[in-house]
């Protein structure tokens, strides 16, 4: 009799702390979920409609139009210019990036002295933004003029003066953009290989060289290489869904001033595209058509690079 | 250690050579910065290259805080008052949903956690324009709070929070329960106060980011009210007429303290850096 009475009041003090943790639960995650909702969920529907309605001048979907804008942008030879141009910058920064930080996070780690001065140097770049880096290398470093940073450098070497962003051939302005993004981000991926070197155990180098693993290359390729293949999978795809996504350089570096569009004509990448339809047009439809297609295009290259790599978990990591 | 060979003494030399050319050469963009800040106009597009401004013109920065076409005093205003505001309630939004999909039992959690997982694969590109139109649509642009708003949610944030709290040592919660705390009470009281260096880490990570981020301020923030220091920066760029000494004086003051505050705060910097790296 007692030892029911006991289970029972037992049993609803646990429905109760139940109840409770499942309150508490909600309370904590509430405000989070619903700002992830308001502002990622609902856009996404909300530019799902837009994509498959004509919205011109206007924010509301509901002339719907199937997949016109989809059609439309894909048949827009400076809408596939853009991917063109941006598949073009992928391609490049992206092994860029990844080889010039793997050697600096390799070079630094191993001297002996001014580890945290190098390391410093070139992590000390990242807090600079995009907005700025554009200003330096547009007006200082990169400026057409005798009195730009490289030209006056150049010059020392009896070289005439480059125009390095508004010339269409040869294409300096590649090396414009392709240099501020390096500057930018690779001592961000520096520090994730660094970290990266720091755990790979002493044991596995004693071990090679016990072995007459000897060469400097030899232990690189069947050492350290693998044992950094999670860093890897990470910086690359970090990296890749960055590069798809540039926007801020472009629109700064190359954009005209006042009302005339500036050499912005010569590499629009496709978010600039998408912002110039959607915001200066207005045609909110087509804009948010081309926000699906990139991300569309991100997800695949994505994946391919998940199956080329895997993506960095613990089990795909043996 | 052994003694190093002469081929080891001279290959490390050479890295050392190799290593500080590119340390010079990633120093000369902020060299450029300082240099042309504190020149005049006729100063820096002259023809004779001068290494260093002999007599700094310290007025620049006067002449730019005092140009009322510039915005940059609006400019640095805005953008203190929405990293700061983002690093603090992102921090705690993320980091109270993170602790409870780590530490509260519920039904939903995997749910929750599996949804926070999705929204984290959406890429900006294909959220902005709809984004903005939910925000003409509240009356939020051109408003501070429109610019602020999407970046106190973030999914990333939440994912490391959960990843830190599930390896957090249960006998601090253990002892809360003791003394009869509730959850929000431990929370609170003991888990806040413990994740000191982890809010520390994706807190600066946050608020970089914030104060450098440029298209969404772009976006929705296209009165002078709402700019941030990065588009008073852009505008310098696109504007009819440009003053170098004022745009250089306006890039320094856009970027030294970020600059310091990556001196001072690296070691959180790079921990931050190296959780969230090691999670992707």
């Amino acid at each position: 009799m007692t030892s029911t009475t006991q289970t029972a009041s037992k049993g609803k003090s646990l429905d109760r702390k139940r109840l409770s943790a499942e309150l508490s639960f909600w309370a904590f995650v509430t405000p989070a979920i619903a700002g992830l909702v308001l502002f990622m969920a609902i856009p996404m529907v909300w530019g799902f409609l837009l994509s498959l309605s004509r919205a011109q001048n206007t924010i509301h979907f509901g002339h719907f139009i199937g997949l016109r804008n989809y059609t439309d942008l894909l048949s827009d030879p400076d809408f596939l210019n853009s991917l063109w141009t941006i598949f073009v910058f992928t391609l490049f920064i992206v092994p860029t990036t990844f080889l010039f930080s793997l050697w600096l996070a390799i070079a630094v780690h191993n001297i002996p002295r001014g580890k945290a001065f190098f390391r410093t140097v070139f992590f000390i770049p990242t807090a600079v933004s995009y907005a700025a880096a554009s200003l330096i290398a547009r007006m200082s470093f990169f400026s057409g003029q005798s009195n730009g940073f490289a030209n006056h450098i150049i010059g020392l070497f009896g070289l005439a003066p480059i125009q390095w962003i508004g010339t269409a051939s040869p294409p300096w302005y590649w090396l414009v953009l392709v240099s501020v993004r390096l500057w930018l981000q690779v001592g961000f991926y520096m520090i994730i290989f660094l970290a990266a070197l720091q755990q790979i155990p002493r044991s596995l180098y004693e071990a090679a060289a016990l072995d007459g693993a000897s060469g400097g290359f030899t232990v690189f390729r069947y050492i350290t290489l693998p044992q950094l293949r999670a860093a890897t999978v990470s910086v690359l795809l970090l990296n890749l869904i960055a590069a798809f996504q540039a926007f801020d350089e472009f629109y700064n570096i190359l954009g005209g001033s006042g009302s005339s569009s500036g050499n912005i004509g010569l590499a629009r990448p496709p978010l600039v595209y998408i912002y110039n339809v959607a915001l200066s047009s207005q045609d909110f439809g087509r804009g948010a058509a081309g926000g699906f297609i990139i991300t569309f295009i991100i997800v695949a290259f994505t994946l391919v690079q998940g199956r080329l790599f895997g993506f960095g978990s613990a089990k795909e990591g043996r | 250690m052994h003694a190093r060979t002469m081929g080891q003494k001279l290959q490390l030399a050479l890295r050392y050579a190799v290593l500080s050319a590119l340390a010079i050469v990633f120093l000369i963009p902020f060299y450029l910065i300082v240099r042309n800040a504190l020149m005049t106009d006729a100063q820096i597009t002259s023809p004779h290259w001068q290494w260093f401004p002999l007599h700094p013109v310290w007025s620049n920065f006067h002449e730019l805080f005092a140009d009322k076409t510039a915005f940059m005093w609006v400019g640095l205003r805005n953008s203190a008052f929405i990293a700061t505001t983002t690093l603090v309630l992102q921090m705690l939004f993320a980091s109270m949903a993170g602790y409870a999909l780590a530490r509260i039992p519920s039904r939903a959690s995997r749910t929750v956690f599996g949804s926070v997982l999705l929204t984290l694969m959406i890429p900006g590109a294909v959220t902005f324009v709809p984004t903005f139109a939910l925000m003409a649509w509240v009356g939020g642009v051109n408003t501070l709070w429109g610019v602020i708003a999407p970046g106190l949610f973030s999914a990333f944030s939440i994912f490391l929070f959960r990843q830190f709290y599930l390896g957090f040592p249960s006998e601090i919660e253990e002892a809360g329960m003791m003394d009869g705390l509730g959850y929000a009470g431990i929370y609170w009281r003991l888990v806040l106060p413990n994740s000191k260096a982890v809010l520390m880490s994706l807190g600066v990570l946050a608020f970089v980011g914030t104060w450098n981020t440029f298209l969404w301020p772009l976006v929705v923030g296209q009165n002078p009210s709402s700019w941030t220091v990065q588009i008073v920066l852009s505008t310098f760029l696109t504007g009819q007429t440009i003053q170098l000494h004022e745009l250089f004086a306006a890039a320094l003051v856009a970027v030294l303290p970020l600059v310091v505050v990556f001196l001072f705060m690296q070691r959180y910097i790079v921990e931050g850096i190296t959780f969230s790296g090691g999670k992707e």
